[in-house]
């Protein structure tokens, strides 16, 4: 039995329609014991006091909005290589899961911002950074929608994925490079030792945002499959469809 | 040695500098051609760096913490404003059929146009600047370090935003989609090269803002035109 | 030798030919006939190597056409003149694009073959439909390559133009290049080595 049989939409259809439920409720599952973690067991933070307690969402939106665009790469520079349909549309399904992890990103480490330094936004490299990711998540999602024909799509989002990869280092090493320019640096989360309890729970949700947005990706990809495949036999014949 | 020669002289040169020639050669002579148009997009230039005096206060040393920051912001709408010549009426008249079509590889005649673009957008605007500046207050030795970043930056401007420009061939949306999938590329060289100055007022040395421009260079030309290259095959499929 | 294996093009849902095959030997022409939106174009460009097919390959002399530019000319719908440039500077710059150095005898020549010397000073804004296309047909009088790939080149010309593309067509072929037209009017090409390929 061979991989590439699951190179075909159809049959991926059927696969990703099986695995989804189990990635999602592993994902319920680990995300009610990350927020239990987070909100009732960890202990109060000695200088932020309860606000802190966002960083168990912020943190693991951060990690997966920049996780998904390299995976987005990544299904970008197989479709590119080999012309395949299905790693195409994978990557189109990530899209709009990496944006709004994005956008989760901004917002909550903007409410954490307020209490933290006194106000929601401020320029610094981290959220400077996020903001450019989400104007890349954008920038692919709006080429998508300008171009009519679905495979030249697939081939023109691929180049403005993978070009916007080399922004990811940057956004990632920029936090560094930040210190060197500007010194007094804002608050790190990573930095000093954490208390063990707060790490667990960070760490738990950072899986539970995974398997969320691989169980979201797995349903989109299956109607973006519906969509581009309309008018194949195999659709005709799923349960469910009502013949034109 | 007659027969060598007579070998060499029949064997046509599809090397990478003759394509360049071409496309620079090819591009400044259109352009040079609509003069007018050219000093539109500098005119432009010149009015957005002019009207922020006019819209904050003359403070000098407001301005003086603005200026860079502004004269980078022009520039980037200057590249902007000029980049959808870069492929938009070679693509309707059929020339870039005829330029993927050539012998000569891609890249280096893609490469060729992003460099006649910034002869004609982005070295333009390197020159104005000092004379621009000094409506900010800014002193020579902030200038010239602006001038610099400005040298080193606008070539990166014009390479990503080819790669901008020939992604966006045939595809609604026109000016509004490239400008917002340019700006995420542009961000980091506008934060890096208006940063150089700020570290310079601040007594800081500018070296890893220049640093980072110029391996943003190498980067750009290298893979630019690749990936230049790569987005135009798929806007004349 | 130019040879299509098994080429299909689909446009959206349409299937525009669907396992196509074609072999064209050195000394031939084919016409490519068929109504609008039959896919004559879309043929031309997946010989030229321009499109990529959904499925198959095309080969000439055994290489991948797309590797094989230096030895094919193309000529679309579009003239690809610049019209800010005269005709003279279009014309060279279209030919060195193609790689040839073009002596000003050469493009002299070339222009009195498609009668444009009077215009040889003028900025291509000024021509005609009929003259933009017969400095398409200097270009290729100045291309002598192994395959012709036309796009409907009878396009706005009138007899003598006709005329002249099939004089230009007819020395190619007995100099064994091979020529490939998608066309929806009769072109007076030596029947004796055209073939026909009707596309529906």
């Amino acid at each position: 039995m061979s991989l590439y049989r699951f190179s075909s939409p159809a049959t991926f259809y059927a696969l990703a329609g099986r695995m989804a439920p189990w990635f999602a409720g592993a994902a319920a599952i680990l995300a009610a014991i990350g927020l239990w973690t987070g909100l009732v067991v960890a202990p109060t933070d000695f200088q932020q006091g309860e606000a802190y307690r966002i960083i168990f969402i912020h943190v693991a939106s951060a990690w997966m909005s920049m996780f998904i665009y390299l995976v987005m790469a990544f299904w970008s520079i197989v479709a590119l290589s080999f012309n395949t349909r299905l790693s195409a549309m994978l990557a189109q399904a990530l899209a709009p899961t990496g944006a709004w992890m994005t956008f989760i990103a901004l917002w909550t480490g903007s409410l954490w911002g307020r209490p933290t330094w006194g106000t929601y936004w401020a320029w610094d490299a981290r959220m400077t950074s996020e903001l450019i990711l989400l104007f890349l998540y954008f920038g692919v999602i709006a080429l998508r929608n300008a171009i009519d024909d679905a495979r030249r799509a697939d081939r023109a989002c691929g180049v403005l994925t993978i070009v916007g990869a080399v922004n990811i280092p940057i956004i990632y090493y920029s936090v560094q490079w930040w210190n060197t320019l500007h010194q007094g640096a804002s608050v790190s989360p990573t930095g000093s030792k954490m208390n063990t309890i707060m790490l667990t729970g960070m760490l738990v949700m950072a899986v539970a945002a995974w398997l969320y947005a691989i169980a979201v990706a797995l349903w989109r990809v299956r109607a973006i499959i519906l969509e581009r495949e309309r008018g194949s036999a195999w659709i005709e014949e799923l349960p469910g469809m009502v013949r034109a | 040695m007659s027969t060598v020669a007579a070998t060499a002289l029949n064997e046509p040169d599809h090397g990478v500098f003759s394509a360049i020639r071409w496309a620079v050669a090819h591009d400044l002579r259109v352009a040079l051609r609509s003069r007018a148009e050219l000093a539109v997009q500098l005119l432009f230039y010149v009015i957005v760096v002019s009207l922020f005096p006019l819209a904050s206060s003359p403070d000098r040393a407001l301005l003086a913490a603005l200026g860079p920051g502004v004269l980078w912001v022009a520039a980037l709408l200057a590249s902007l404003l000029a980049l959808p010549r870069l492929f938009a009426s070679d693509f309707a008249d059929g020339t870039l059929e005829q330029v993927a079509m050539s012998p000569y590889p891609l890249p280096a005649l893609v490469g060729g146009k992003a460099l006649a673009h910034w002869l004609t957008t982005g070295l333009p605007v390197v020159v104005l600047a000092p004379i621009l500046g000094l409506q900010y207050a800014l002193d020579a030795d902030v200038l010239k370090v602006v001038v610099l970043a400005l040298l080193i930056g606008t070539p990166i401007l014009s390479l990503l935003g080819g790669i901008g420009a020939a992604l966006t061939l045939g595809a609604r949306g026109g000016g509004g989609l490239l400008a917002l999938l340019i700006l995420p590329l542009y961000v980091p060289v506008l934060i890096f090269g208006a940063g150089a100055a700020d570290a310079f007022r601040a007594g800081l040395s500018v070296s890893p803002n220049m640093s980072l421009l110029g391996a943003a260079l190498l980067v750009a030309l290298v893979g630019a035109p690749f990936a230049m290259a790569a987005a135009v095959r798929i806007a004349i499929d | 030798m130019l040879e299509a294996i098994d080429i299909t093009a689909r446009r959206g849902t349409a299937v525009l030919f669907n396992r196509l095959r074609l072999r064209v030997e050195p000394g031939r022409a084919l016409l490519v006939t068929g109504r609008n939106g039959s896919g004559k174009t879309t043929l031309l460009r997946v010989l030229a190597g321009l499109t990529q097919p959904d499925d198959g390959a095309v080969t000439l002399n055994g290489s991948a056409t797309g590797a094989m530019r230096a030895h094919i000319a193309f000529a679309g719908h579009a003239a690809a003149l610049k019209d800010e440039l005269t005709v003279e500077e279009n014309l060279r710059a279209l030919a060195e694009l193609g790689g040839e150095t073009v002596t000003h005898d050469a493009l002299s020549s070339a222009l009195g073959t498609v009668d444009l010397a009077g215009q040889r000073e003028l900025p291509a804004r000024t021509l005609s439909a009929g003259q933009r296309r017969r400095v398409t047909l200097a270009r290729l009088a100045l291309l002598p390559r192994a395959l012709w790939l036309l796009d409907e080149p009878a396009t706005a010309l009138d007899t003598t133009g006709i005329g002249v593309l099939a004089e230009l067509v007819t020395q190619r072929l007995r100099a064994g290049g091979i020529v490939v037209a998608a066309t929806h009017q009769p072109l007076e090409w030596p029947p004796d080595r055209a073939d026909s390929l009707a596309l529906s």
